[in-house]
This record gives C-alpha cells, structure tokens and sequence, in this order.
C-alpha cells in the first residue's frame, strides 16, 4: 500500500506538468531584504524611485523574449528605451532595483516568507505528506517506540525531498515547501539555520558582466570572496573563478598559469579571469538528460541540484571548464558558513551534483553586486544590466573595444574583456 | 486451454533453464565461481564509492569522465556488432549464420547490460536515475544526446531479449517460430543497432567544447571499429564453444565472420589514418588532444605507450587478417582476433575518452590515472557481463541442440 501511494505522490506531482510550463501572468517579486542597503561605494548606485519602478513593469519585453546574440538583445531594447523611466536607467550597475524594498509591497504575488502562511493543502500535497509519514515509518520500523522524534522527522523531510520535481516545474507553493524542508533539514544535518530564498528574475533585467584585463592584478581576491560567498568546500578547494597569469605577447590559454604561488604581480605578465560566462546560447543546458540545468530569464544558467543525476555531460559540453562535481559531500562548517541562501545558489550541495557560478543569484537577485565584483580592489570587474542603457556594463560595452573568448563557437557569453 | 499450455510451458522453460545452469562440469563450476568471486569484489568496490562518493575514482573536474564511460563506448559496439550475424542470418538467408545467430544476440544482451551497468555507476546520483523515466521524471527529448543513448540502449536490449526468447521458446515446445511474427523485430532491430553506435558517437561528436570529438568521422569510426571488435570476439566466443559442447559450428562461419572482422578492421586504418592526417599535418590548437594521446604534450605522456601499444596491435591483427594463409588457420585466427579485440578496446575506450579531456578547455594539463576502486567496478562489471553471457548461451545450446525439450509428460 504505501508504495502505491507514494507513486500515486510522484505521479501527482507530475500530472500537472503542462499547466505549469504555460506562461503565468506577470508577477512581481517581493524584495525580501527590506534593509537591502546596496552599500557600493560606485556613485552609480543611486536609489530608486518608488513609482517609476512600478511602471517599468509595463515594458513589453522579457529577457526570454530574444535568443539570438546579445547586440541583438540590447539591440531589441533600444525601442523600449522611452519607456524606461529616468531614474531606473541610472540604477546601480546590476540593474537590480534594489530600492529598499517597499515599492513591492503592491505585489499580489507572495513570495519567501509571505507564501508559507497561506498554504492550501491540496490533494497533492496531502499524498506528499502521507508518503513522508509513510517512509518515515518505514524508515524507523523496529524501534518505532523509542526512536528521537527528530530521527522520525528527518527521515519524513527527506523523504518527501527524494520525490520533489523539478524546481522549474514546481508551483511557487510547491518551491516554499521545499524551501522550508530544506531549511529545516540543514538545521537537522548540519546545526544551523539558513535562509534559503527561490525569489525569481527581476523583469526587464540580464545580467551581464565586463572584466578589465588592464586591472587586474592577479590578487585573487574574488576568489576567495567567491569560495566565502558561495559556500564552496574547502577540504577540495573547489573555485568558480579561475586567474590565469598570462605572458605578454599573446593572448592565447595555452601556456597560461592558472595555479600560480608567488607575489603578484609579476613584471612582463598580465592577469585574466574566468568564470561561468552565462552564456546566452549555453552548451551545457540542452545536453542535460533531465533538465537539471537551464538558462534563467535574467540570462544566468542554474542549476537543480536536488534533479541533478550526476552524469557530468555538462561539465564535458562546457567550453569554458565553468562545471564543477561534487566528487565528495561539500564540508559545511556551520560557524563560516553563509546563511543568506538560494534554492539556485549557495546552498547547501550533496555529493554527486554538479554546481557552478551563478552570478551570486542569492546577491544578484536582492539587488547586491556578485561576491567578487565586491570583492575586487582595483575595479578590474564589473556587473550590470544589460538592458539598462545607463548602466556601467553598457557604457563600457559602448566605449571599449571588448572581446569574449571562443566567440567562434557560437555561445555569445556575457561576459567580455577589455582594456584601458 | 492452449494459453494455460502456454504457461505451464513457461514455468517449465524457466525452471529446465534453471536447472541447465546449476548443473555441470567441475570447469564450468570453476568459470561461474571466478566470475561471482569478481561481481563479489565490484559490488565491495562500488560500495565505497557510494559512501564516499566519486571522489574515490581517479576522476577530476578536469577528467570527468574516465575508466567507466570508456568501456560503455566500447561495450556499445560490442552490443551493435550483433547486427552483422542478425542481418545475414534472419534477413539474407544465409545457411550458415542462424547456427550463430543467438550466440551474436547473447552476446549483444551481455554487453548492453554492462553498458547500462557502467554509465549507472558512473552517475553521481543513481538513486535520482528515476528523473529520467519519462512522466515521472524530467526526459530531456530529442535535446539531450544522452536522452536518445537512453533509448537507443534499453531499446535494443529489449529487441535483443524478445526475440531470441521467442526463439527459444518456440523451438522449448518443439513448434517452429512464426517468421510473419518475428521478422518485423528483426527488421527495426537492424536499424536500431546502427543506430545505438552513432547515437554513442553523437553523444561526443556533439560536443563543440571538445575538439578531439568534434568531428564527423567519429560516427563512422565508431561503426568500423565496432564491426572488427565485435564479430573478432563472437569468433573466439565459438571457437571456444566448440572446443567445449557437442554445438556444431561449422568452419564457414567462422571464415565469413574473419572476413567481415578483417574488411572492418582495414577501413577502421584507414579511418585513423585520415584521422592522424588531420591532426598532425598542420597541427592546430585543436590538436592538443591528438599530440598529447600520441606523442605528449608539455611533459605529460602516460597515455603514449598506451596508445602506440593499441596502434601496433592494431596494424599486427590487421595485416594477419588480410593475408589469406593466416586467416584460414584457426589457431592463428583466434589469437588474431584476441589482439584486435584488445587493441579497439585500448583506442576506443581510454584512447578516445581521457585525451578528449586533455587539455582542459582552458588550456590545462592533468592526467587521469584510474585506482583501485574504479578498476574493481570495472572488473566487476565485466565479470557480470561475461555471467550474463555465459548463462544465456548455457540455456541456448540445448535448446538448439534438441535435448532441451518441453515433454509432453510435463503438460499433463
């Protein structure tokens, strides 16, 4: 019995599958971080108008609106510029609207906090909890009278885990269950509580990113800032940004020191960084067996970790070794670690799942700049809107002869390189 | 009353096998008890790497896909081989192949359920594999090369279960099986096993972020070096059967199947060779992969030796195969077909997959050495295929035989 009820589960929670893909009316994303203070130093942070912001909400296009090439994008954007209201274009650099969160409260979609107090336990749903009560049973049978009360509810969080959707599937009833499961289970396994957040892409933004070659220094601070901000497991030493220390005269990878120990810089090299490009034609994505990784619409490629299988075609189809395995389950060290969480970002992984950069959607998203952007001393970074014509990313794309690499093979990253 | 037959029959076609396969001589006692002592210790190996994770292989971020994915690539064209014994037999009508026939589909059905077997302990996540049953989970179709493979493989292992089952069973009643009823399989499965090897090669070439891969002769390099190894291997699976049962194969068989073996193994040469052409006339970044698999690249060649062993071995079988005397001699033959066999091994398992990785796109160069535990797996593997296979062809031989039959005594 409890296996055809826990089918009954899965099947449930596909049933719906096409509903879900058809495009839901347009919502607005609550700021979650009212005290969002978006404390850049650079003067083009300014905060925004309340009202004009509301209006923007008009504009026509979306991100996934366009799929060639990125002029194009920005291109298929110049028309709408009148409609862009004057204080958003000179929004700071990511373009976020971060504007201290209440010109969001007339949102009539709830998001984070907000959506677990209306919960409507459907059929659905119901199964789902029956199977979780159902596996933990099973789970504790024999010693079901003495067995820790907090054994019992992590075998039925678990449980009910193992046998969720896809998060892209998933109804935003659905993603604050999850959320909340997840939150609780980390408390349970790893003795602290995050706060993991599935806020969505902000309409009328894509995310792109410039990196001054004449900058850098080859510190590596945003490495570190990186490893800091995204949880990532020390005892591997796994990074998402990579500093290759290049010799003059020529531009090519080949020959480069991307694993250099010594005093930077070094007179006759010059330093270049890499990343997660997020690509706007990715390789990585349609490759998936399971659409456990896709392209969000403010351009930055995710990925489900809890639907990811682990088979590593991804990190094989990548051109620019962006993909990193989980080889081993990450060390989490519950004093270091970083609570302000992303279902997509830095939560907490499990062995076996491929992670990437993921432009610190858990920032981005809440209107802050990546990890390493801030993290930079000599401004060699920079992140914006690429849909802001006023933005920084912009003006640099207007005014600097950038370049990205492998453009030959077709997979238009945003993320370009330039020099002074 | 002839359904109810039908069933009684089963259950006595199953427990006649059964007992078929727990009887026998002290040899065959011997070869079952090696091969469980191995599926033994890969289970033991494959157990680590479920605690400890993949971390336990000698795979990397840089090598992401190492001893595992290398023998499913070639094990495929093992299991596509099988075609070339189905074709002539079923649909030709060749008067020698039938006699073989169900040992090619036995041999087929061995090698997909180790192919299944390698890419599952290759996942990071078996235990989510059920993302991948369509409606249930998430079936990335027709986007995901990996997706079709799925298909392509569980499909072909069923068309290779079906109808030699069929088969068997029919001749297990002592009734002739209906042409008009299996003929249609035979059919698609033809196709289907082409179609297994270039959707394994696609699965590669696909991938522009690989150079080493990207290329269009893969698929048919594939197909060419699948149709050497694999009736190389049904020649010495025979030879060996033989040598070992009252199963009369006779020598033509086995010489239009060194003949086949032989035209694969020399367009296979030549397919290197244009290969070789490409990469090394003016080598460009794009044939880092190649330098590095043949003659190293900064310092780092322990592919090399590996590689030219797999060359030389490869050119040996080759001009033996091609000179007529050789050929005909079946003790040469067999050793012949041995040293192919090992030689596509070596160039399509590690010799295609790990330089692919080599360097990274970003330029890196790291090595990919396999430990203990993912040569334990591998074993185990392989000991689970050749079970699988002997068990199959253990039940098959009586049956074709005659001595296998349903007596009419059991009916009633």
């Amino acid at each position: 019995m409890s296996v055809k009820i826990v089918f009954n589960h899965v099947r449930n929670m596909f049933s719906d599958k096409e509903e879900k893909k058809t495009p839901t009316p347009p919502k607005k994303k609550s700021c979650t971080s009212p005290n969002c203070t978006c404390s850049q130093p650079s003067s083009a942070f300014i905060n925004l108008d309340l009202k004009s912001m509301i209006g923007s909400q008009g504009m026509k296009n979306t991100a996934d609106d366009v799929s060639t090439g990125i002029d194009s994008i920005i291109d298929s954007y110049e028309p709408d510029k009148a409609e862009l209201p004057e204080d958003l274009t000179t929004s700071c650099g990511s373009g976020c609207g971060c504007n201290n969160g209440s010109h969001q409260t007339q949102n009539n979609q709830k998001t984070g906090v907000h959506q677990l107090f209306d919960k409507k336990v459907d059929r659905r749903q119901a199964l789902g909890m029956l199977a979780g009560t159902v596996g933990a049973a099973v789970m504790t049978t024999g010693c079901s009278s003495i067995v820790d009360p907090k054994i019992k509810e992590k075998a039925k969080l678990t449980w009910e885990e193992y046998f969720k959707g896809n998060f892209r599937l998933m109804t935003d009833t659905e993603k604050n269950n999850t959320v909340k499961r997840l939150e609780r289970l980390t408390q349970l396994n790893h003795r602290f509580h995050p706060e993991i957040k599935s806020t969505q892409a902000r309409k009328n933004v894509l995310y792109g990113y410039a990196f001054n070659i004449s900058k850098c220094r080859g510190y590596m601070d945003c490495v570190k800032g990186c490893v800091k901000e995204n949880n990532l497991d020390p005892e591997t030493g796994m990074q998402y940004i990579r500093i290759f220390e290049m010799k003059k005269g020529k531009m090519s990878l080949e020959g480069a020191d991307g694993n250099y120990h010594h005093e930077v810089p070094v007179e006759g090299n010059f330093y270049m960084g890499t990343q997660c490009f997020q690509c706007e034609n990715p390789p990585c994505v349609p490759v998936c067996p399971v659409s456990a990784t896709w392209k969000e619409p403010d351009g930055i490629v995710v990925v489900d970790y809890d639907w990811c299988i682990g088979c590593r075609y991804c990190e094989a189809a990548c051109p620019y070794w962006a993909r990193r395995f989980n080889w081993k389950a990450p060390k989490v060290n519950k004093e270091k670690v970083n609570k302000q969480q992303h279902y997509l970002g830095n939560r907490v992984r499990d062995k076996g799942v491929v992670e990437k950069c993921t432009f610190c959607i858990q920032r981005t998203r809440e209107g802050k700049n990546p990890a390493c952007v801030e993290a930079c001393p000599t401004g060699a970074r920079i992140f914006g809107n690429l849909l802001d014509p006023k933005s920084e990313i912009r003006w640099v794309l207007a005014n600097k002869k950038v370049f990205r690499l492998k453009e030959e093979l077709g997979t238009e990253p945003k993320f370009w390189y330039f020099m002074d | 009353m002839k359904k109810q037959n039908n069933i009684v029959a089963l259950r006595h076609f199953f427990g006649d096998a059964l007992a078929c396969l727990t009887k026998g001589s002290a040899k065959y006692h011997l070869w079952m008890g090696v091969l469980t002592f191995l599926m033994i210790f890969g289970a033991f190996a494959y157990w680590i790497q479920l605690k400890e994770g993949l971390v336990v292989t000698g795979m990397n971020d840089y090598i992401s896909w190492g001893l595992y994915i290398s023998n499913f690539t070639f094990l495929v064209g093992i299991a596509a081989a099988a075609v070339l014994l189905v074709m002539p037999a079923y649909i030709l009508s060749d008067v020698d192949f039938p006699k073989a026939v169900l040992i090619g589909e036995g041999v087929a059905v061995a090698a997909l359920v180790m192919c299944l077997a390698f890419v599952t302990v290759d996942v990071g996540g078996p235990h989510r594999l059920w993302h991948l049953i369509p409606g249930l989970g998430y079936f990335n179709w027709p986007d995901s090369m990996l997706a079709w493979d799925v298909i392509v493989l569980n499909g072909y292992l069923l068309l290779n279960l079906c109808i030699p089952f069929y088969i068997l069973f029919s001749r297990y009643k002592g009734v002739e099986p209906q042409k008009k009823l299996y003929q249609p399989f035979i059919f698609i499965s033809v196709f289907w096993a082409v179609s297994i090897h270039l959707v394994t090669a696609f699965l590669y070439a696909g991938l522009s972020a690989r150079p080493f891969w990207n290329s269009a002769l893969l698929g048919p390099r594939f197909l060419a070096s699948a149709f050497a190894a694999g009736p190389a291997l049904i020649i010495v699976i025979l030879s060996v059967i033989r040598s070992q049962t009252r199963y009369q194969i006779r020598d033509a068989i086995l010489h239009k199947l060194a003949l086949i073996t032989t035209i694969a193994a020399q367009i296979n040469l030549i397919m290197l060779g244009s290969e070789l052409f490409k990469e090394f006339y003016f080598p460009t970044e794009h044939s880092q992969s190649a330098i590095y698999l043949f003659f190293g690249l900064h310092g780092h060649n322990s592919l090399v030796p590996w590689i030219w062993t797999a060359v030389i071995l490869n050119v040996i079988a080759t001009a033996v195969l091609t000179l007529h005397p050789f050929r005909r001699n079946f003790k040469v033959l067999v050793s012949t077909c041995v040293v192919l066999f090992v030689a596509v091994w070596i160039e399509k398992g590690m010799g295609l997959i790990v330089p692919g990785f080599i360097p990274s796109p970003l330029g890196e160069i790291v090595e990919y050495f396999p430990t203990w535990v993912e040569i334990g797996v591998t074993v185990g593997i392989w000991a689970l295929g050749l079970f699988i296979m002997t068990a199959l062809i253990r039940v098959a031989i009586p049956i074709e035989l005659g001595t296998l039959r349903l007596s009419d005594k059991k009916l009633e």
